[in-house]
Parts: structure tokens; C-alpha cells; sequence
């Protein structure tokens, strides 16, 4: 574990150091989710030819700031007919399920808060814990609006995970790995060894580019999927369920709501860049890599991730339920398994 | 098996199309006008552009009571008074040269019952009344009255009801008290002429 996490290095192996690990992504997650909410701000305005806001600091950059201050200061409201405990306890899983996911993500080759030899997987195993979450305030909040917008993401679940699955697995396949950092070290050099570009290999591998590059699509929408964002964003759909299962949600209840939905964001952008992207690896060999550089690239490439999220849903509308059903089961699962089962040909050839 | 493989294409696609545009669109020049700080033109009569209809201004100095205005406003938004002009007494000129007939103690004109349809605009024979390029007023109070020319022209926070007399009350009961005896006058020089008459009728008879 030492190699891997620079702060074990530095300051030894006893409580504070793992205190320090656990709460460092914590304090980038708190700076990134500023900057999301400010880039979907000024990217969607950017978009529709608008200016977005310009009132707060310079150009409106204060703008996430002013929001973060609006959500504390708002009342905190429970309703009478929810189930107290239950609607209180919602926001925390859900954000608790979504900052779980960052003990494993290796934000360079020296940090990676834990680095477990299970990393693709216990992604995975938590990644669903939102949806626990997002059903218990969807139930709680006793409103129909909210239970129908947790029906639906559990709906939904079912419907991207396996697909999602289906991909991360043809990378366990690929890498012989599931450690993050295995994972990262099996694409070191120029961008064609990252896995979406069928890994590190000598020509033979050109056949195999296709269907990685469809497994890394496949992962893009079932992620979109699971971040519950457009044009997934079924369970919170706005024109037919209010504010789906958040309706009932106010202040910072509300505000953690949605501090885990950006920090999903992050979450399976950096399970995309390091399943697919090579991770902390430097695009051009060995130019620009190092630990630093390293921490550079994995965050800048999963920003760009970030940003084709951010794209994507001022592009698209919403999907139907049955429409991201017919997605999910009849053409990404099929799709997913033909692209695994020529993987793992591919590996085995070699 | 072909119509499948063809449709996921197909949607494949027609993503990155509409990815083309919003990407495209990213960078062309927004168009939003920033309100307060930057404003759209408003056409003001110059360079050939209609005049926008906005908040009336009347000269007072152009205005010679005729009361057109006031006819033709369809929703009576316009009020004034008139007082005529002891003629020989005094000989007082409009601003465009015309001998002025008749004083206005009182002209008040509601902007909040006004609809801006320039028919008073257009009935002026004197082109006193106009329509300005000045649309951003509101005021808590609907019947508190500005004076146009003793009060800031933008006080609005009086009320809507604008008066655009520039004489005083001490003026006003000058022109009054000028008329009153003008009239007085008349009608003792009536009477006199009156008496006159009558005599020299006799007069005639006789003679």
C-alpha cells in the first residue's frame, strides 16, 4: 500500500495519515463540484447563445458559491406525512454511496486513498448504493411524484448496470486486473495502448479497436444512466415529476441530493478514463508524466468526460421509460455481450 | 437484423449531429443583451426610424390649449383646463411664432391610464405633445402627480399622474384676475355701447 499512496510515504502508516486520505478527495470533491456547477452553468448558456450569470464576481465565476450559500440558508423542510428517519437518512446514503466510490480511484500513480486488488468491482458494489438511497427518499418522502421518480431510477438500475458490467469486465479481461492501478499500468505509453483503442499490442490487435471502442461507449451511456442525467435523467424528469424523487427536498438536504449527483459525475468519469483512457497516463509516452502530471491528466481527462456529460444533456432530450429499456436491454446488453466475446477471443489469441 | 443494426446506427448518428450543432453553437456569439447595462435601440424619429410609442411629453411652451388631445384620447387619460387670453391686455407668442389664444392652468395626463396609441400625437396641431423614448417607469402610487417642470422629470416614485404646467399659482391667479377684468372691461365697454346705441336711435327718430 505504501507504494502507492505518497501521503503513507510521508507521514507513516498510523490514524491521521488515514484520516488525511480519506478526507483529501473529499476537499477536491467540494472545488470540483463548484467548478461542474459553474461549467454546466456557462456551457449551457454558451450553448443556447446565452451569457449565463454574469452578476457574481467577475463574468458570474462566483455564481456555484452564491448558489452553495442560498441552499444552507434555506429552511429545512420535513413533511408531516414522511417518514422521518428514513427521509433524513436518503441524502447521506445517496452522497455516501457516491464518496465511497473515490477510496479506489487512483488520482495518480502515488495517491490512490486505497489500494485494493477488488477496485473495478467495489466501484460497482457501491455505485449502487445511490439507488438504495434515491428509493428511501423516493418512499419516505410519501408523495406520489417522488415515489414514482424511485420506481423508475430502480427501473433504470436494472436496465444500465448490466451493460455497464458487461464493459468494466472486458477490461478485467483486457488487463488480467481488477486494481485500479494495474488497470492504469497496463496502458502506460502513447494514447493507442489505452484500452480504448484495444490496449497495448503490435498490429494484431487493430481488429479488436472496434469493439472496445463500443465497450467504451457502452460504459459512456450506461454512466450517463447512472448519474441520472440527461438524457437518463428519467427519475428526476422536471416536466413530468416535479423534481422526481427530491420534490420533497429543501435546503441541505437538497444541496446533498445534489452534491452527489456531481460527485457521481466524477465518480464514473474516472471509472471511464481509467478503464479506457489510461488514467493517469500521459497521451504522448513518456513527455508530461510523472506523479504530478499524472494527478493532471487522470483529473483533466475526466473533466473532458465531465464535459461531454454536460454536452450530451444540452443536446438530447429525454428518454422515455420505455425507450431506455429498449436501449439497455435489447441493444446495449447484446451489443455489450458480442464486444465482450470478441475481447476475451482476443485475449486468449494472445 | 438489418433494420436493427441500421437503427442503432442511425441513432448513433443523428447524437453526433445534434453534438455538432450544440458544439457549433458553443462558439458562435451569444446574443443576450445585458439590460441595464446595455440596451436595445430604440427608434427615436431620427435617421429615418418611426418613433417608438412611449411615454408622452407635452411642451407647454407649444401648447395652446385647443383640446384636441384630450377629444381624442380613447381611454381620457389627458385633463386640461383652459383660460383665455385677455387679447390687447397682453399679446403673449407661442415657441413657433403663433399668437398664443389661451393659457393652460392645468394639463395632467395619467400614464397609468395611458395605452400609447399616439392619437394625441397625431391630432396636435402644434406638435406639443410627443411621444419619448423613455419606458422604464413605475411607481407604488397611481394618482400621486409630478410636476414635469418644478419636479424632477423622473421622480416617478410620486405616482404616474404627470402636469406639465410651468406657470405658478401666484401666475395662474394673475391670468385670472387680467382676464376677469379684461372681461370686466368688455362688458362695462358692451354696456356702455349698449347704452350708446339706443340713444342714438332716439336720437335719429327724432330728428
Amino acid at each position: 500500500m505504501g507504494e502507492t499512496n505518497f501521503l503513507i510515504k510521508l507521514l507513516g502508516d498510523n490514524l491521521i495519515t488515514v484520516l488525511l486520505i480519506s478526507a483529501l478527495p473529499l476537499g477536491f470533491l467540494v472545488v470540483y463540484a463548484l467548478l461542474a456547477i459553474l461549467g454546466e452553468l456557462k456551457i449551457s448558456a454558451w450553448m443556447q447563445e446565452r451569457v449565463g450569470p454574469m452578476r457574481t464576481g467577475w463574468k458570474g465565476v462566483l455564481q456555484p458559491l452564491a448558489e452553495v450559500i442560498k441552499l444552507i440558508q434555506k429552511e429545512d423542510i420535513t413533511p408531516d406525512a414522511a417518514n422521518k428517519p428514513l427521509y433524513n437518512l436518503a441524502p447521506y446514503i445517496v452522497f455516501t454511496g457516491a464518496y465511497a466510490a473515490f477510496a479506489v480511484i487512483p488520482f495518480s500513480e502515488f495517491f490512490v486513498p486505497s489500494g485494493i486488488n477488488l477496485g473495478l468491482f467495489y466501484i460497482f458494489a457501491v455505485g449502487s448504493i445511490g439507488a438504495i438511497g434515491i428509493v428511501m427518499g423516493g418512499w419516505a418522502s410519501n408523495n406520489k411524484y417522488t415515489l414514482l421518480g424511485a420506481m423508475r431510477s430502480v427501473a433504470q438500475l436494472i436496465s444500465y448496470e448490466i451493460p455497464g458490467a458487461m464493459a468494466i469486465l472486458s477490461i478485467a479481461v483486457l488487463s488480467s486486473s481488477l486494481n485500479m492501478q494495474e488497470i492504469n499500468k497496463a496502458q502506460t505509453g502513447w494514447f493507442w495502448n489505452w484500452f480504448m483503442f484495444g490496449g497495448p499490442g503490435s498490429y494484431e490487435k487493430l481488429w479488436v479497436i472496434p469493439f472496445t471502442l463500443g465497450l467504451t461507449l457502452i460504459y459512456m451511456i450506461a454512466s450517463l444512466a447512472e448519474t441520472n442525467r440527461t438524457p437518463f435523467d428519467i427519475p428526476e424528469g422536471e416536466s413530468e415529476l416535479v423534481a422526481g424523487y427530491h420534490t420533497e427536498y429543501s435546503g441541505m438536504k437538497f444541496a446533498m441530493f445534489f452534491f452527489a449527483e456531481y460527485a457521481n459525475m466524477f465518480v464514473v468519469a474516472a471509472v471511464l478514463v481509467t478503464a479506457f483512457m489510461g488514467g493517469w497516463n500521459s497521451p504522448f509516452g513518456s513527455f508530461l508524466s510523472g506523479p504530478l502530471w499524472g494527478a493532471f491528466w487522470f483529473i483533466g481527462k475526466s473533466f473532458f468526460v465531465i464535459f461531454v456529460q454536460i454536452w450530451l444533456r444540452w443536446t438530447l432530450p429525454r428518454l422515455r421509460v420505455d425507450q431506455l429499456m429498449y436501449l439497455g436491454w435489447k441493444i446495449l446488453l447484446p451489443v455489450s455481450f458480442i464486444c465482450f466475446l470478441f475481447v476475451s477471443l482476443f485475449r486468449m489469441l494472445n | 437484423m438489418i433494420n436493427y443494426i441500421k437503427s442503432i446506427w442511425e441513432g448513433l448518428w443523428t447524437v453526433l449531429v445534434g453534438m455538432r450543432i450544440t458544439l457549433l453553437h458553443l462558439f458562435v456569439r451569444n446574443v443576450t443583451i445585458q439590460y441595464p447595462k446595455e440596451r436595445f435601440p430604440i427608434p427615436d424619429g431620427t435617421n429615418g426610424t418611426a418613433m417608438a410609442r412611449n411615454r408622452l411629453e407635452l411642451d407647454m411652451d407649444l401648447c395652446d390649449g385647443c383640446k384636441r388631445c384630450s377629444r381624442a384620447c380613447p381611454v381620457n387619460c389627458i385633463e386640461l383646463d383652459i383660460l383665455q387670453v385677455a387679447k390687447g391686455v397682453e399679446q403673449p407668442i407661442l415657441k413657433n411664432g403663433d399668437k398664443r389664444n389661451a393659457w393652460v392652468p392645468s394639463y395632467e395626463i395619467d400614464f397609468a391610464k395611458c395605452c400609447f396609441c399616439g392619437l394625441c400625437t397625431s391630432v396636435c396641431p402644434t406638435d406639443a405633445i410627443k411621444h419619448t423614448t423613455e419606458f422604464e417607469y413605475s411607481s407604488y402610487k397611481r394618482s400621486g402627480t409630478v410636476s414635469y417642470y418644478f419636479d424632477d422629470k423622473k421622480d416617478y416614485d410620486r405616482g404616474l399622474k404627470f402636469s406639465f404646467i410651468n406657470l405658478t399659482e401666484a401666475e395662474i391667479e394673475e391670468k385670472k384676475r387680467v382676464l376677469a377684468e379684461f372681461k370686466a372691461q368688455q362688458a362695462a365697454a358692451k354696456a356702455a355701447a349698449t347704452v350708446a346705441k339706443p340713444e342714438a336711435q332716439t336720437e335719429a327718430k327724432t330728428e
